[in-house]
């Protein structure tokens, strides 16, 4: 966190000139005036400098967030983004008017950018955080059509005692159905297959 | 949208010399080639283990040119 004591003949000026120091605008800093200084007379007599204290309040989160705003906003896309965090992890949703082109086909769109806001949002910080996207709730109700799924291909694999191939998937959705899958006794499962086409296999016990 | 300006938006964060970043376009019949370059200490960094960066970088890219109706492709050196 970086932060700065800076005096100047006015508080107005000696914040300016942290801002110029620290190169941010004045909504990416907290503000502390420590003395408003004195005129004095003519200028000249008695006069004293204001001294404030700055501190940036700008973080690697915001950072990431700007990122994602400012591709969405060139892809002619302007939504809304709320940050939740919960704990190392950070959650962007997004919602607004033609939202769903950032999701793309099987959601590789949506977890490319995903990708690339991450690697923005690390680095220039060693704190860690992991950002998730999430357009219109995509990923709670992609969430439950694949835990669906799953139980659903589970069960036939039992039935019929034999393995049953998924089709290819991400690795963020093959995640979710291991998961789901590591609950069940009567079965196991396996991802196979080289990227992009990695997919998930269901094994009988 | 401008491709090239979209292009320099997604990769600029992710280098530490965005001032040699340079993309050059090319018209090559249906598709539009994009050849990316950077400063070589900042190449590891768009491309990534197993190229994971490069291929988010053009998923991104071409999902952005879809919404154009346009076929792109991007070539990274």
């Amino acid at each position: 966190m970086k932060e700065l004591t800076v005096t100047g003949p006015t508080v107005d000026e000696a914040v300016q000139d942290a801002l110029t120091q620290l190169n941010v605008t004045r909504d990416k800093v907290d503000i502390r005036v420590i003395d408003e200084g004195k005129k004095g007379l003519l200028g000249l007599f008695g006069s004293k400098p204001a001294v404030v204290f700055v501190k940036l309040n700008y973080d690697s989160v915001d950072e990431a967030r700007d990122y994602l705003q400012k591709v969405l906003t060139e892809m002619e896309i302007h939504p809304e983004i709320k940050v939740e965090r919960n704990g190392k992890e950070v959650i962007f949703k997004i919602t607004g008017e033609d939202t769903s082109a950032i999701i793309g086909r099987r959601g590789y769109t949506l977890n490319a950018l995903q990708y690339l806001v991450q690697l923005v949002g690390n680095k220039n910080t060693k704190q860690f955080h992991t950002f998730i996207l999430d357009v219109e709730n995509y990923r709670e109700k992609r969430k439950e059509t694949l835990t669906t799924l799953a139980n659903r291909l589970a069960d036939k694999a039992v039935a019929t005692r034999r393995k049953v191939e998924l089709e290819p998937m991400p690795a963020y959705e093959r995640k979710v159905i291991h998961t789901v899958l590591s609950e069940r006794r009567d079965i196991r499962t396996e991802s196979m297959g080289d990227e992009p086409h990695r997919y998930l296999t269901i094994f009988p016990k | 949208m401008k491709m090239e300006q979209f292009i320099r938006t997604v990769v600029t964060p992710l280098v530490d010399f965005p001032d040699n970043i340079r993309v050059i376009e090319e018209n090559k019949g249906h598709e539009i080639v994009y050849t990316l370059s950077v400063n070589p200490e900042d190449m590891g960094k768009i491309i990534g283990k197993q190229g994971r960066v490069a291929k988010a970088i053009r998923t991104v890219v071409q999902s952005a040119a879809m919404r154009d109706n346009k076929r792109v492709f991007l070539e990274i050196r």
